[in-house]
């Protein structure tokens, strides 16, 4: 019997800027308008600005745990730029660029961190879904967003964007399964950033790409150079194409790296060597997209250090919304429980700042009932 | 003897059963090179070596799926899900299979797992990181629920637990991993599963509670002067009733403190129990002191939600007015 391979099969690589500062005018050529291209710069460094902020504050005790995203701008931002404002972006918590394009307030992204649900409260006329926590269960809500706009004929689609850990959990298999098998307008965006916390991607995949894990369950899938906003936007259009025409999902690998600590509550010195962060510091996607700006005569030394001040100021003003919403009412955790809230729970709120429910002790001062009489004894 | 905080405590009891029994191996997220998140497997992988001090890829069920397969393949398998929010993906692995291995497979399975878990709010953390999900677990028959809430306790129940043929799931109350330190020995010891621990001695009331909680209500207790006997109960499945009916038949006045959800809280079952068997002794209604019947507040609540000694100190006094 004869043995003959069923199927094989690559996986592309696509770069258009590359590290070196190589462009590769056939891919590029007007993929983004110039002007564009320096909105999306300034962008890229007032969410840079933002995320160092981020961390002093938290360093001062006025936000909790925050993880920065620095390092990783040029993914989310390429995606978003790429997607319309009507589809969905479903995120984990290294999106901030590409939420902040998409139309979140970063005020709202920082209230999150400093403790306070309100964070989450997503203005009702921007397409995005809260921060998620849970590593890899967002995927599923993409699919389903997809699956109902598909269902409603409107022609938007859904992105969602998750780390090269979040594809070990068995949510993520079952999203890209449904996705492919229902033909549900989807895009995949995972940020392999080469770290789960203090875990290497090796750790998570024995393959040489991620792209694999969608092709295993057959949609089309690709990597792009993550650091790389021209690619990015590139391969996102692609896809776009792909869900909204032929209603296909699509897996993506942006290849980046995380340059800080997972959270502000980890120190990466512990695990990683100083040589890798530097190569990859090199690779930095702000570097990067100015260094084309420069040669392009599009931005000076001038712009950058007014762009820089224009960023600390707006960032400071961020900062003075998020903290200049006062802080929440006691019982606010009961508000928005159900939408009507139960009995008991109107109770337990309206008494929240004792420990007794229902029973007064003075009570028991009562004369006790009289014993039945005996012609009720039988 | 040797002074330690829980997080030290624990890590000491892993290194001496490790050098003990060559079958305890530990996996989870970040637990090897990194030491876990919260530090409580600090030098064990350096120690002990890749083999033995396993960083998986990121996935709960995994984690727990694969203890079992390492349980029945004749290991003693110490898994840690990382926070007590990141069970729900373990739940189906612990519910629908560490708990019944050893009823279905009639003994020829039992699964002697310890899942050490981080849990609690408390310290600014974000969401699903600050849940109190022991009910939940203690509902589920097959499956042993132990939360210690000092540094010899945690010691002597995590050796118990891993020696344990049983699984268990091991409760670390992250508020106080580092809140206080104590005199731990530093030769092995057992602290006996099922047994509670009776924190302070008193005749005018009985406060049941365990984990990060039982400090606040030894705070209550010493604002408040009165002559009030602590139990804290260490393991909540199978609980110490026992202790508990003791004290109750002297003081007939009962408070019983937990940070998870009011509603099928253990405190209810434990409520119930005292009902049942010592009606005769009660002087006043039971009362609960605990966490709302809502979500975990995010943190600039989070001292709301949870039962202070403030509301614990006037939890005794309404008990003592009856």
């Amino acid at each position: 019997m004869p043995v003959e391979p069923v199927y094989r099969a690559e996986i592309s690589r696509v770069s258009i800027l590359d590290e070196h500062g190589r462009f590769d005018g056939a891919l590029g050529a007007d993929l983004i308008p110039d002007a564009d291209v320096v909105a999306l710069y300034e962008h890229m460094l007032l969410c840079r600005t933002l995320d160092e902020i981020a961390f002093k504050l938290q360093r001062s005790g006025r936000m909790g745990t925050y993880p920065q995203n620095m390092g990783q701008e040029a993914a989310s931002l390429g995606a978003a730029y790429a997607l319309d404002r009507r589809d969905w972006m479903v995120t984990c918590y290294r999106e901030n660029a590409g939420l902040f394009w998409h139309g979140v307030p970063p005020e709202l992204i920082l209230l999150h961190w400093m403790g306070d649900e309100r964070g989450n409260h997503i203005p009702a006329d921007v397409q995005a879904t809260p921060i998620s926590i849970p590593i890899g269960t967002q995927m599923l809500h993409a699919a389903g967003l997809a699956w109902a706009e598909k269902l409603r004929k409107t022609g938007a689609i859904a992105c969602t964007f998750f780390g090269d850990g979040a594809t070990s959990e068995g949510d993520f298999h079952e999203a890209a399964n449904f996705a492919a098998n229902l033909d549900l307008p989807v895009i995949f965006v995972c940020q392999n950033n080469g770290w789960a916390i203090s875990v290497p991607s090796r750790i998570q995949s024995s393959a040489p790409t991620f792209a694999q894990r969608g092709l295993a369950y057959g949609m089309e899938s690709i990597q792009v150079d993550g650091n790389d906003l021209f690619a990015v936007v590139y391969v996102m259009r692609d896809a776009i194409r792909r869900a909204r025409e032929q209603s296909r999902p699509t897996f993506i690998e942006a290849v980046t790296y995380r340059l800080r600590d997972h959270t502000t509550a980890d120190d990466a010195r512990r695990y990683r060597d100083a040589e890798e962060l530097a190569a990859w510091e090199k690779r930095d996607p702000l570097v990067r997209l100015r260094g084309w700006l420069e040669s392009r005569r599009l931005w000076s030394p001038d712009q950058e250090a007014a762009a820089k001040e224009r960023s600390q100021s707006e960032v400071n003003a961020i900062v003075a919304r998020a903290e200049g919403i006062a802080a929440p009412a006691a019982g606010d955790f009961f508000n928005h429980m159900y939408a009507e809230l139960p009995d008991e729970l109107r109770r337990q709120r309206d008494t929240m700042r004792t420990s007794s429910l229902g029973q007064d002790p003075s009570e028991c001062s009562r004369e006790p009932s009289p014993p039945p009489s005996p012609a009720h004894a039988h | 003897m040797a002074n330690l905080t829980l997080v030290q405590a624990i890590n000491l009891a892993l290194i001496q059963e490790m050098e003990l029994d060559d079958r305890v191996v530990l996996l989870g997220e970040d637990i090897g090179r990194n030491g876990g998140v919260f530090r409580v497997t600090e030098g064990l992988w350096q120690r002990f070596g890749a083999e033995r001090v396993v960083d998986t890829p990121l996935a709960e069920s995994g984690i727990i799926g694969t203890s079992i397969g390492l349980a029945m393949g004749g290991m003693r398998p110490v898994p840690e899900i990382q926070f007590e929010g990141f069970l729900g993906p373990a739940y189906d692995q612990l519910c629908s299979h560490a708990a019944r291995f050893r009823t279905r497979t009639r003994g020829r399975f039992p699964m002697p797992i310890t899942v050490r878990v981080p849990v609690g709010g408390g310290i600014h953390a974000p969401e699903l990181h600050s849940d109190s999900p022991e009910s939940i677990y203690v509902h589920t028959p097959g499956i042993k629920v132990v939360m210690p809430a000092s540094p010899y306790d945690a010691k002597g129940l995590l050796i118990s637990a891993i020696r344990d043929p049983d699984p268990v799931i091991f409760f670390e109350p992250k508020r106080i991993y580092r809140a206080f330190r104590e005199d731990v020995p530093e030769d092995e010891y057992t602290v006996p599963i099922g047994k509670a621990r009776v924190v302070t001695e008193g005749d005018d009331l009985t406060i049941v509670s365990w984990g990060a909680p039982v400090v606040d209500c030894m705070n209550a207790i010493e604002a408040g002067g009165r002559s009030a006997e602590l139990i804290d109960l260490r393991t909540l499945y199978p609980f110490d009733m026992e202790t508990i009916a003791a004290s109750v038949r002297r003081t007939g006045r009962v408070v019983i403190v937990h940070e998870a959800p009011r509603t099928c809280g253990l405190g209810a079952e434990i409520a119930t129990r005292i009902m049942e068997e010592c009606f005769l002794s009660l002087e006043a209604p039971i009362q609960r002191v605990t966490g709302f019947d809502t979500i975990m507040p995010y943190y600039k609540l989070e001292l709301d939600y949870l039962p202070g000694a403030d509301r614990v100190g006037r939890a005794i006094e309404e008990v003592l007015a009856y």
